[in-house]
């Protein structure tokens, strides 16, 4: 179906809705050459602007609508009664600088939220102030460094990173002022053990890791790591991007963690989409909690208050971070308590692998292993043939699934990402299996299909190197 | 396939040494296809002296962004307009119309010590073989 844009069936003198007459004297309209003689808007009817609207609105995928294997990374499946939940009128019609008496149900929940996410992190306090993971990240470098400075250890400029790492990590550090080094990973997906005790000196602040890795693989040297970092003085912060994979399971204070930044809207199960509202606490070691961005939420006397830590690092923004995001993430961790937080990791896990071993005859996998929350394939087989993988996640759209991400992470050729996460039936995993399966048919037997895909798409294939190359962003 | 006539670095830049110890620099056929489609060009402009192995701008594809290392010190003399209108050039001709920067070497012997075209096949033969692992 051809959809046309609200410009291309605008009709001069058309309206949508009908004015009254003027009962008012009207009043004086500034000087001519202040007025545009054309505003270019669209003349259409009412009849014609719902329609045109509701079609768009038909045009929308997303994982209420079907199989999203972008996974917890960008958004996995929110639970309806959380909106129940952060719709209560005593969340909604709060105000942040009413009196503190008046809003102490809020403050709980704050309270306990601090308390649940140090508990699953194993660490001794948390932060709800970031409003967004790499608000998160800046923070705990911003305490890395504070914390470095507080005790006169000022050489420390470099904050290492793996070739994994997500982008945001060295952007992070060099926003701090800090030089971000790149550390290889060896042919395992792990951190190359040998390049750390060759780079890990007294000029090091912290070694930023992601674990899981981005390669969704456990790196086992996880305690050789944390030791050779903190033995020179450094601390290792944590990026919890891929926490999906461990709740219940796995703690990072255990791990050697010095400080790690959730995402609430990706483990927690929060709605982000269209880039916000985001949230992504920070939970620290003891010797980290004096520089706690502020507020934090306390308890004294039986009453919620706002405190700030001794050494603060200073509030991220204006009042106290995502409220209505923290209410869903509260309402996720508490209706699944516990045990049912560990059953998110394992099904997260289980069902991951089980794409792995169902796709690894058609795709080729560089790191076969088992994998923790998502899997990462490799187009390169089909590479071969001349198919790359943007062609395979264009074909997946006639298939009616949502493509997975591709081209990330960076260190694998040709990357196709999948995170089914743990909502995901079976069915809906088989069904995604055999139309991966199609598509490796395809390369071999009909590349055509899939250097034109997608066809059955309201749009086919955008020239994207020309739109980026020339951009317009205006009609 | 890639030219006997210039030297290669490992992050796969070339450099094609001129009369008076002047160099075109660019990236290799494999970086191009490596990167992808590529949309942006921030390059050094004329007189900014560059350090060897130090970087001197950045590659935009769709895909990533990636830094550009010079080679060998020197001064830019030229840029590539073109290559910046246009940066299609570095895809589809990356040692001819593609090329980005043309210096004017500190060291005039600093080329030598990087990879001659032998050497760089063998290199880039090596890597498509891992796939990048």
């Amino acid at each position: 179906m051809e959809h046309k844009s609200l410009p291309s069936i605008s009709q001069p003198d058309k309206i949508g809705c009908s004015l009254p007459p003027l009962e008012v004297p009207p009043s004086k309209l500034p000087p001519k050459e202040l007025l545009r003689q054309e505003l270019g808007l669209p003349e259409v009817s009412e009849g014609e602007l719902v329609r045109y609207f509701t079609s768009l609105s038909k045009f929308n995928y997303g994982v209420d609508t079907g199989f999203y294997p972008l996974g917890s990374c960008t958004m996995k499946y929110n639970p309806k009664w959380h909106e129940e939940v952060a719709k209560l009128p005593g969340f909604t019609s709060v105000h942040p600088y009413q009196p503190i008496d008046s809003v102490q149900g809020a403050l709980r929940l704050m309270s306990e939220l601090q308390e649940l996410l140090t508990e699953i992190t194993g660490m001794a306090a948390t932060s709800l102030a970031p409003m967004a993971g790499s608000q998160g990240e800046l923070a705990n470098i911003l305490m890395v460094k504070a914390y470095h400075q507080s005790r006169g250890d000022k050489i420390r400029q470099k904050i290492l990173l793996p070739d994994s790492a997500h982008g945001t990590n060295p952007a992070t550090s060099a926003m701090c002022g800090f030089k971000a080094v790149t550390i290889p990973s060896n042919d395992k997906g792990n951190l190359d053990i040998k390049s750390l005790k060759s780079m890990m000196n007294e000029e090091v602040a912290a070694l930023a890791l992601t674990i899981p890795t981005t390669l969704a693989l456990f790196d086992p040297q996880i305690a050789e790591i944390s030791q050779l970092v903190h033995e020179r003085g450094g601390l290792l912060f944590g990026d919890g991007a891929n926490l999906n994979s461990l709740l219940g399971r796995v703690k990072f204070g255990d791990l050697g963690f010095d400080c790690v930044q959730l995402n609430l809207h990706k483990t927690f199960s929060t709605p982000h989409g269209g880039g916000g509202p985001g949230s992504g606490p920070v939970c620290v070691k003891p010797i980290l909690t004096d520089f706690l961005p502020s507020p934090s939420v306390t308890k004294n006397r039986g009453k919620y208050i706002f405190t700030s830590s001794t050494k603060t690092i200073g509030s991220l923004g204006a009042a106290y971070g995502n409220f209505g995001v923290m209410i869903k993430a509260y309402a996720y961790i508490r209706s699944l308590g516990a045990e049912g937080l560990k059953e998110v990791s394992e099904n997260a896990v289980i069902n991951a692998n089980y794409l792995k071993e169902k796709l690894k005859a058609y795709y080729y996998l560089p790191y076969d292993r088992t994998c923790l929350h998502e899997v990462v394939f490799s187009g390169k087989r089909q590479k071969a043939k001349g198919i790359r993988t943007l062609d395979i996640a264009k074909r997946l759209l006639d298939y009616g699934f949502h493509p997975p991400t591709i081209y990330f992470p960076l260190v694998v050729e040709e990357a196709i990402m999948i995170e089914p996460t743990e909502t995901e039936s079976k069915e809906t995993l088989d069904a995604f299996i055999d139309a991966m399966k199609k598509i490796a048919k395809e390369a071999e037997e009909n590349p055509e299909i899939l250097h034109t895909a997608p066809h059955n798409t309201p749009i086919r294939r955008l020239d994207e190197a020309t739109a980026a190359r020339k951009l317009d962003l205006r009609w | 396939m890639n030219p006997k006539e210039c030297k290669y670095t490992s992050e796969h830049e070339w450099i094609c040494p001129e009369s008076g110890d002047k160099g075109k620099i660019g990236i290799t056929n494999y970086a191009q296809s490596q990167l992808g489609d590529i949309v942006f060009l921030d390059l050094p402009t004329s007189g900014t002296q560059v350090e060897k192995s130090q970087k001197m701008g950045e590659i935009e594809s769709l895909k990533a962004v990636s830094g550009l290392f010079a080679p060998v010190s020197g001064q830019v003399l030229e840029v590539n307009q073109t290559a910046i209108d246009e940066p299609n050039l570095v895809n589809e001709d990356p040692y001819g119309d593609g090329w980005l920067v043309r210096l004017e070497l500190s060291q005039p012997s600093e080329p030598e010590a990087l990879m001659n075209s032998d050497e760089y096949n063998k290199f880039e033969a090596k890597l498509s073989q891992e796939g990048s692992k």
